[in-house]
């Protein structure tokens, strides 16, 4: 199968690849460049485990084709903490214990970080349905809404300082 | 004199033992995507297999032709039932007693069944190779219901039994028939029943349900055709069980296979069976020589591995006018699917479905399954929940609930005057069981007094008095007692290996240690709340202590993680290897402080000379010491296994209560509240716990609301992508309430009882008591799950209640 030829910043590093026209994006991430954070729950978008950071917005990376997004800026799970410091994200879900068995939860942060952009100031209303393409099946959702208040918080009292 | 007690607090405070809601150590990894999952895994020269499946639910292979797909640049291998054949493997044994395809052979008996794999250099190509595997058939007649498969002129599924009138579990009636298994005292509850002044029956029928853990199964196998080993890393709730299986299919003797579980996301009792993939995988790598990869996708994942639930049930309860429920009868048709691959202990065809006389003291129970074969999937897993014990549950509460309705009673007054009472414990049921302990009376109130439910009666009664009320209201009660920690080895066994769990700890020179188990984590935070317990124990900080579960060649042998047995067996595995380690300590505290060991007391990380504060040895001081100069006669190290047998099950019970208000004009349910009181016995880390229960009820929230596997009549599964089968996103979710009361357990060494499948089991016939409860006015006294909005406004309809 012909390739085409792609370049991709992903978490602030450039690549250049030869891809099939039909690579997934979250193919390409997980077994191109070996970051393994972003998962495959279940490759019809409606679970959201895949989901990364594309361009300024989220998008699910297992309906998104890898040459789709030549030129594009990818942010991933991998990409969030900043020299060894965890994003607000990050803590948010450790400290309200917003995951269990892990598999969602690089979605759910990727998901997170670009909602707070969207929405600085949520209720948790807003966070359900911002966070609903985003399926959670061990933590009923409880605690990543408390989780994404923790970012909300700490993000807006960094931002004021 | 004691240490002064901010000392001793902070000293506490240190170890961050149990009670303590200490956050997880597990999770660094996880929010960094450094998890490593089986489909992370990359080894060196590793293939990618995929699996060609069967479109129809019924019918004979006329032709396999492998040419096309052979030709596919980057495909190596196309296998079939014939290529497993002069291996013995194209069958496998399940954990039933039965036998299941592990390539079609000559018959396919269920839509998406494995017919052939395909191993190429990539997943693409794989998939690539799937498509072009030519395959024909010659379809025959399909049985989707049970009740017509035990039908005289049925047709026969099972070919491969035939003559076969002997089953694993007794004797088979019918060629469709797999076993009659019953439980209690026929006659007497016959007898009970004849002179009952009430009598209640209805049918309720538990649908076909999946696990759906966010991860999918699969697994990668590689084998050492120099050294002649087999590594496979599988998403397994059970390795070490996997590895004897493997074993003793393969021939490879067993110090020669490793089976590691790394991270799993999620089980939910999805990952407990052996299935044909992994089977494949395996083959494929010993022929191939290469390491070989198959993750399944979700349709399949959905479509083909363990199913749970599909019961057909009876039920039907004795009770004098006043309420008193007297007996209990239950028939219960299971459809097993096309082969029997339920995971229960083996004795247990149909688990433990026998605790359904529930939370209740009656005088006689009975209970029969009767398990069939369809043209479904197999499986029959328990889903979130001990061995059937969801299943049982439903039964009971519901069963409750009708004959409230019958007598006018209260549902919750109902309750009280049946419970087991407090002092009647440890109690034996009309079944058998012994429960442990329990407190039920006390919890009741304690929820009732909660959500003031006299004032939720009331307001129920303002709303039905209103016909212009956009909406109706119903409360749902449920008042469950599970049984968990299987199990006895007296009575538990798998494959003949008794049901005991396992472990080792080994404290460090300078302190710190590491524990080995034989459970596997999927989410329930093991690494965190097993280190908690070792710090109470010994002295350690939980911080400091490292837990490794599921490589079989580090861990010591355990069964596994499923029908919440890790706390009550593994748990209790970790205190007494604790406490073999603290009996050794002590003796060389005793020789350090020249005291007599009756001379010591132990102090939350110490060992203290009674009387003197002054003078002590620290467990780290210990540690050094077991390394450096034991005493004489004492081995040096500081290290312990335990293989704990327990002497019982546990019998956690909770308390749910729910409040809906449904939508008159659409059907829709809105959770108004959901309160779940819980008893676990004694509790490890609140915050783990308190997320379990949030998991659970959403999961049982799902299956109430929402989960189906719909067949059509020829055996197509009608929903198998998440479009289709319903995982509740954060919106439809409610909110929850928790509470708790503590009754320990008097036979577990912590009084610990488990607890993450609790809500599950707990909350499903919550809700459907909720949803009926808004109907109750109108005489309906059950609707089927699950309780979609379509169902609900087709129920308002025909009691002239939609708006």
């Amino acid at each position: 199968m012909t390739k085409k030829l792609i370049s991709v910043q992903v978490n602030g590093r450039r690549h250049e690849a030869a891809v099939e026209a039909r690579t997934l994006l979250v193919h390409f991430l997980r077994e191109e460049l070996q970051l393994t954070g972003t998962h495959i729950g279940c490759e019809t978008s409606h679970c959201g485990a895949c989901t990364v950071d594309l361009d300024g917005r989220s998008v699910k990376s297992c309906t998104h084709l890898a040459v789709q997004c030549d030129g594009s800026e990818i942010l991933t799970v991998e990409g969030l903490a900043v020299k060894g410091a965890l994003h607000a994200v990050q803590e948010g879900f450790y400290q309200e214990h917003g995951l269990q068995c892990g598999f969602c939860t690089p979605g759910m942060l990727m998901r997170a970080y670009r909602f707070l952009q969207e929405n600085p100031d949520p209720s948790d209303e807003e966070i359900r349905m911002g966070m609903s393409g985003n399926l959670c099946r061990c933590t009923g959702y409880q605690n990543i809404v408390k989780a994404v208040q923790h970012a909300a918080r700490k993000m807006r009292e960094t931002a004021t300082v | 004199m004691n240490a002064p007690s901010k000392e001793l607090e902070a000293r506490e405070l240190a170890l961050a033992g149990m009670g303590v809601s200490r956050l997880r150590k597990e999770d660094a990894r996880f929010i960094q995507g450094k998890g490593n999952y089986v489909d992370d895994i990359r080894l060196p020269g590793m293939l990618h297999m995929d699996v060609v499946r069967a479109p129809i639910a019924h019918g004979r292979i006329v032709r396999i032709s492998k040419e096309a797909a052979l030709a596919i640049p980057g495909v190596h291998a196309v296998l079939t039932a014939e290529d497993l054949k002069p291996l013995k493997l194209h069958w496998m044994p399940t954990l039933a007693g039965d036998v299941a395809a592990v390539l079609a052979d000559e018959k396919v008996h269920f839509q998406m069944q494995e017919v052939a794999v395909v191993i190429a250099d990539d997943r693409y190509s794989a998939a690539d190779g799937v498509e072009a595997v030519e395959v024909s058939y010659e379809e025959l007649p399909v049985v989707i219901d049970p009740y017509r498969a035990l039908e005289a002129d049925a047709p026969v599924l099972r070919e491969d039994l035939a003559g076969k009138t002997e089953g694993a579990h007794g004797k088979r009636e019918h060629p469709n028939h797999i076993f009659t298994w019953e439980a209690g005292d026929r006659h007497a509850t016959d007898a009970v029943f004849q002179a009952a002044p009430v009598v209640v029956q209805q049918h309720l029928l538990y649908p076909r349900v999946h696990p759906c853990p966010l991860e999918t199964c699969g697994c990668v196998a590689s084998f050492d055709p120099v050294r002649g080993e087999l590594t496979t890393y599988m998403t397994s709730q059970a390795p070490h069980v996997v590895r004897t299986v493997v074993s003793l299919l393969s021939g490879i003797p067993e110090s020669k296979v490793r089976i590691v579980s790394p991270d799993i996301g999620g089980g939910f009792g999805n990952k407990v069976g052996v299935y044909p993939g992994y089977v494949c995988a395996i083959v494929a790598s010993i022929v191939l020589g290469r390491p070989v990869k198959w993750v399944e996708d979700r349709i399949e994942n959905i479509s083909s591995t363990a199913f749970a639930r599909d019961y057909h049930m009876d039920g039907e309860l004795a009770a004098t006018s006043e309420g008193r429920i007297l007996g209990l009868r239950v028939n219960v048709v299971a459809d097993h699917g096309a082969f029997d691959a339920c995971a229960d202990p083996t004795k247990f065809p149909a688990g433990l479905f026998h605790i359904c006389s529930g939370s209740y003291d009656l005088q006689a129970a009975y209970c029969a399954v009767k398990g069939v074969y369809t043209n479904k999937a197999p499986g029959g897993v328990a889903y979130r929940c001990s061995f059937r014990v969801t299943e049982a549950v439903y039964l009971i509460e519901r069963m409750v609930d009708v004959l409230a309705q019958k007598l006018g009673m209260d549902k919750a007054e109902i309750r009280a005057r049946n419970f087991i009472r407090k002092e009647q414990f440890p109690y034996t049921s009309a079944f058998g069981f012994e429960y442990d302990s329990g407190d039920y009376h006390t919890a009741l109130a304690k929820v009732l007094k909660a959500v003031d439910y006299p004032a939720l009666r009331a307001e129920q009664a303002a709303r039905r008095a209103n016909p212009h009320s956009p909406t109706l209201m119903g409360i749902g009660l449920v008042t469950f007692t599970e049984v968990v920690g299987a199990g006895p080895s007296k009575m538990c066994d798998i494959l003949g290996v008794g049901m005991f769990d396992s472990c080792e700890i080994r404290v460090h020179p300078t302190g710190s240690a590491i524990a080995r188990m034989g459970t596997i984590t999927q989410g329930q935070g093991h690494q965190t709340t097993y280190a908690q317990i070792i710090a109470t124990e010994l002295g350690i900080p939980s911080e400091v202590i490292q837990v490794e579960e599921g490589d079989t060649s580090t861990a010591p042998y355990g069964l596994g993680t499923y029908g919440s047995r890790s706390t009550p067996v593994a748990g209790a595995a970790i205190a007494m290897a604790a406490r073999k380690i603290h009996a050794k300590a002590r003796r060389i505290a005793a020789h350090l402080l020249e005291v007599a060991e009756g001379d010591l007391d132990w102090e939350v990380d110490r060992f203290k000379v009674k009387g003197d504060d002054a003078r002590y040895k620290t467990m780290r001081d210990i540690a050094w010491q077991a390394y450096h100069q034991p005493p004489a006669g004492l081995e040096p190290g500081l290290e312990a296994v335990h293989y704990y047998d327990p002497p019982n099950f546990t019998y956690p019970f909770g308390i749910y209560l729910c409040v809906l208000d449904i939508d008159r004009a659409t059907g829709e349910s809105k959770v108004r509240r959901f309160y779940a009181l819980d008893d676990c016995g004694t509790r490890i880390n609140p915050m783990i716990i308190e997320g379990q229960i949030h998991g659970g009820l959403t999961e049982g929230f799902a299956v109430a609301m929402g989960q189906q596997m719909p067949f059509d009549a020829q055996g197509n599964l009608l929903g198998n992508t998440l479009m289709d089968y319903y995982l509740p996103t954060a919106v439809e979710t409610p909110h929850w309430e928790t509470d708790h009361t503590v009754t320990p357990s008097p036979h577990h060494p912590l009084g610990a009882k488990g607890v993450a499948e609790s809500p599950h089991v707990g909350s499903i016939p919550t809700f459907t008591s909720a949803v009926v409860d808004a109907f109750a006015h109108k005489g309906v006294t059950h609707l089927e799950m699950p309780h979609t909005s379509f169902r609900v406004w087709k129920a308002l309809k025909e009691h002239g209640l939609a708006l």
